[in-house]
């Protein structure tokens, strides 16, 4: 079962007018997910539930200006992910902004490729939680400006148009990014699950290319 | 594979293809290229299953009843606190 991206239930104008019941129902089907991200961009329970409070107390006030050129769920997101970052860089005064340019924003540059036929392996071996494990710290070894990236396009599953209006990038900008996250995760899981593949196997179908 | 340069060129399309999102003639391409060479053909195969793995693994996520319950009160909602197995106040 995939994270849902269903819309979210809870009409504008609603939030707009100051109905308690309509913001709970919004923090009821949005607080999941915004923790979620919050703890994969952190990597911390604490800092994900501080950004988890102050996500919704800065929705509550600037609900007025709010205008709605986005959707309800965007623009939450938008305000998330942005507290989101804020920490990390309180937290890391040198990391770098992601909306700053990165010259591996070539693709394919310095990125090798482990050529494994692991998805062969039956579902029970695929997700154990030691491959959860795996599979998140990999998440967590990524730079952060792909990271980000990652979550909100396959995780959260938002568009590349709504990913980019997010972060304050160009799509092409996310694609890129988008790629070379999921590339180091694959390989990442290759090196993971070649260990489990048939060694014989292994040893003939390895390569780089 | 064995036209390398051919193959990276391709591979940079592997994110749009997934997708669903690359146009029909680099698709095409694509997908030719993918029936003659078996080692793009793992590479664009265990990418997808990756982010079908992630996916699976980050739906089991869910909010903590603690995390729950503090938000709601930090958000003076408290009296919209719902939490599984309790009973509203």
């Amino acid at each position: 079962m995939k994270p849902s991206p269903e819309e979210i239930d809870v009409s504008i104008e609603a939030l707009k007018s100051g109905d308690r019941a309509a913001f709970a129902r919004l923090v009821e089907q949005t607080s999941t997910a915004v923790y979620r991200v919050a703890l994969r961009i952190l990597g911390n329970e604490q800092d994900a539930e501080d950004v988890l409070q102050e996500t919704f107390i800065k929705a509550l006030q600037s609900l007025p200006q709010f205008e709605g050129r986005s959707s309800v769920k965007t623009w939450l997101y938008r305000i998330a992910v942005n507290e989101a970052l804020m920490l990390v860089r309180k937290r890391r005064p040198d990391a770098v902004s992601i909306e700053e340019p990165d010259p591996n924003d070539d693709p394919m540059e310095g990125e090798s490729l482990e050529i494994v036929d692991w998805c062969c392996l039956p579902e029970h071996e695929l997700l154990t939680s030691e491959s959860r494990k795996a599979l998140d710290r990999a998440v967590q070894r990524l730079p952060q400006n792909l990271k980000v990236v990652f979550l909100l396009r396959d995780q959260e599953e938002f568009s590349i148009k709504d990913t980019a209006q997010m972060l304050n990038l160009t799509e092409a900008v996310v694609k890129t990014r988008l790629l070379r996250a999921r590339l180091k995760l694959r390989q990442e899981l290759s090196h993971y699950f070649g260990e489990k593949v048939n060694p014989s196997t292994q040893q003939e179908d390895q390569s780089h290319v | 594979m064995s036209d390398k340069g051919h193959c990276c060129h391709l591979l940079k399309e592997i994110s749009d293809y997934i997708d669903g999102e690359l146009p029909a003639e680099i698709c095409a391409d694509l997908e030719k290229h993918l029936q003659e060479c078996n080692n793009c053909r793992i590479v664009v195969n265990s990418m997808r299953k990756t982010i079908e793995l992630y996916q699976d693994s980050a739906a089991v996520d869910t909010l903590p009843a603690d995390v729950k319950k503090r938000l709601f009160y930090r958000l003076n909602l408290e009296s919209y606190l719902l939490i599984p197995g309790e009973k509203k106040e």
